[in-house]
């Protein structure tokens, strides 16, 4: 099918990354359509995701995709080029199952370690380490360059947030999660991805994303407190 | 790659764990179903889910797969020539199928079970509401997958039937508590089609008995409270 491809993303999400990547990595050509305030969505944004109202969003001639992971997948079965996801149903299975780790088992933990203080922080800290070491197993010690083998697949692309937007939170909240020493294979992998020829094409500038999240760092702040209030 | 041994670890109890031997039933695929003590886990499921220690878990051919929507597509894919497809053959419906069996679990799912678990009265009010928006939304994906035929996977079941319709003793067991997600008024193509759904056969001889897990949620929900007021 040769139509049009638009892509709705915002130049900080992750998520917008993984489904421009994607478009990338399969060679395909996009117009990129960039929010410009999350906090003041376009029209489009809200007409196209109605549902979740959240970036990235794929209009791909009359179809609309949303959530990235959804995305991804819908990329590698729509258009020819190398496979993102392998292609035996065990790999498939595998990848998928570290995807969604990663969403439903790390971005809480990361997210509150980040911006939370005291005895509750520290917890965070420990469970979101515990998540990284279990990730970081997937590199196989080492053997292997990327979670995708010798080539940026589905599982290197979903774990993109954790390569180059987590030493920027990092760096923004004062808090170190992962050092070179404790996670050899994570960091080089990181390194690796962050550096591939496709991948560096649309990875947002990280001085532009400092700043963009200092800014925001009270926000922040009270994003962590509101999903701790309940207690 | 047909064929060989398959082993499910589930319990009587869990809609999880019946999403895949509904999946299994579906496609015809005969399979050893060991039953677990979630108080005493054999040492297989530990071995099998080092990383959430739970049920469900596929094992194929001694291979273990996690988390049920992921079990389910690996059936789907393992199992190409046998038995009906579960997702769509059109990529784009594959997609759609994939977004809304994310959206059971992430949205509908997550406050419906905090409408059981909340620990104040409002929390639970809260979940109420936001159960009733995702079943909401589910109505409509209903007409927008089904298409006008009996079941979100058109004229047979499909992922998102296994999906949700695993939900059926979930629905049963809230109406004992007077809440009804899928009421005539409110959802009539729901409440159709989960009559519908309940009546195969092969979800008959896989649907928990009704009075046996209201009991057992009575026991769990009480066990839960005790244990917040012991500390």
């Amino acid at each position: 099918m040769s139509a049009t491809v638009k892509l709705i993303g915002f130049f900080d999400s992750p998520f917008a990354h993984r489904a421009e990547v994607a478009l990338r990595l399969k060679g395909v050509p996009y117009e990129l359509i960039l929010e410009e305030d999350l906090h003041n969505k376009s029209e489009l944004l809200l007409k196209s995701n109605p549902i979740h109202k959240k970036v990235p969003v794929l209009l791909h001639g009359d179809r609309t995709i949303c959530e990235s992971l959804v995305i991804l997948e819908y990329v590698d079965e729509a258009f020819d080029g190398p496979p993102l996801l392998p292609v035996d149903p065990y790999g498939r299975a595998m990848a998928r199952f570290w995807a969604r780790f990663l969403d439903d088992k790390c971005s809480k933990p990361f997210w509150l370690s980040l911006w939370t203080e005291g005895e509750a922080q520290k917890g965070f800290v420990k469970e979101i380490k515990e998540n990284l070491k279990l990730l970081e197993g997937q590199l196989v010690k080492g053997r292997k360059r990327f979670f995708g083998g010798d080539a940026v697949g589905y599982l290197d692309v979903a774990s993109c947030g954790f390569a180059h937007w987590l030493p920027v939170f990092e760096e923004v909240a004062g808090v170190r999660l992962v050092t070179e020493e404790e996670y050899p294979d994570l960091c080089r992998w990181a390194k690796e991805y962050a550096s591939d020829e496709t991948v560096k094409q649309c990875l947002p500038d990280r001085a532009e994303l400092l700043a963009h999240f200092t800014a925001r760092k009270d926000f922040f702040v009270a994003t962590a407190k509101a999903i701790m209030a309940p207690n | 790659m047909a064929g060989g041994e398959l082993k499910l670890l589930g319990t009587w109890a869990s809609p999880f764990a019946m999403r895949v031997k509904l999946a299994l039933n579906f496609k015809g695929l005969s399979y050893d179903n060991i039953e677990e003590d979630l108080r005493n886990k054999s040492d297989l499921l530990i071995s099998s889910n080092p990383v959430h220690k739970k049920v469900p878990v596929l094992i194929h051919n001694g291979k273990p797969i996690c988390e049920s929507r992921i079990i389910v597509e690996y059936i789907d894919e393992a199992f190409v020539g046998t038995g009906p497809s579960l997702l769509p053959a059109d990529l784009y419906e594959r997609a759609i199928a994939r977004f809304w069996a994310a959206y059971i679990d992430n949205k509908l799912l997550a406050s419906w079970f905090q409408t059981f678990t909340g620990k104040t009265e409002e929390e639970k009010a809260e979940a109420v509401k936001q159960t009733l928006a995702a079943a909401e939304h589910m109505e409509a994906a209903f007409k927008e997958c089904s298409k006008g035929k009996p079941f979100f996977g058109g004229n047979s079941v499909g992922y998102v039937d296994v999906t949700l319709g695993s939900l059926v003793a979930l629905v049963r067991t809230s109406e004992t508590y007077d809440f009804k997600p899928f009421d005539a008024t409110r959802s009539p193509l729901l409440n159709a089609w989960l009559e519908r759904f309940a009546a195969l056969d092969a979800v008959k001889t896989v649907v928990p008995d009704t009075d046996r897990l209201v009991d057992y949620a009575k026991t769990r929900l009480a066990e839960a409270a005790a244990a917040v007021s012991n500390n």
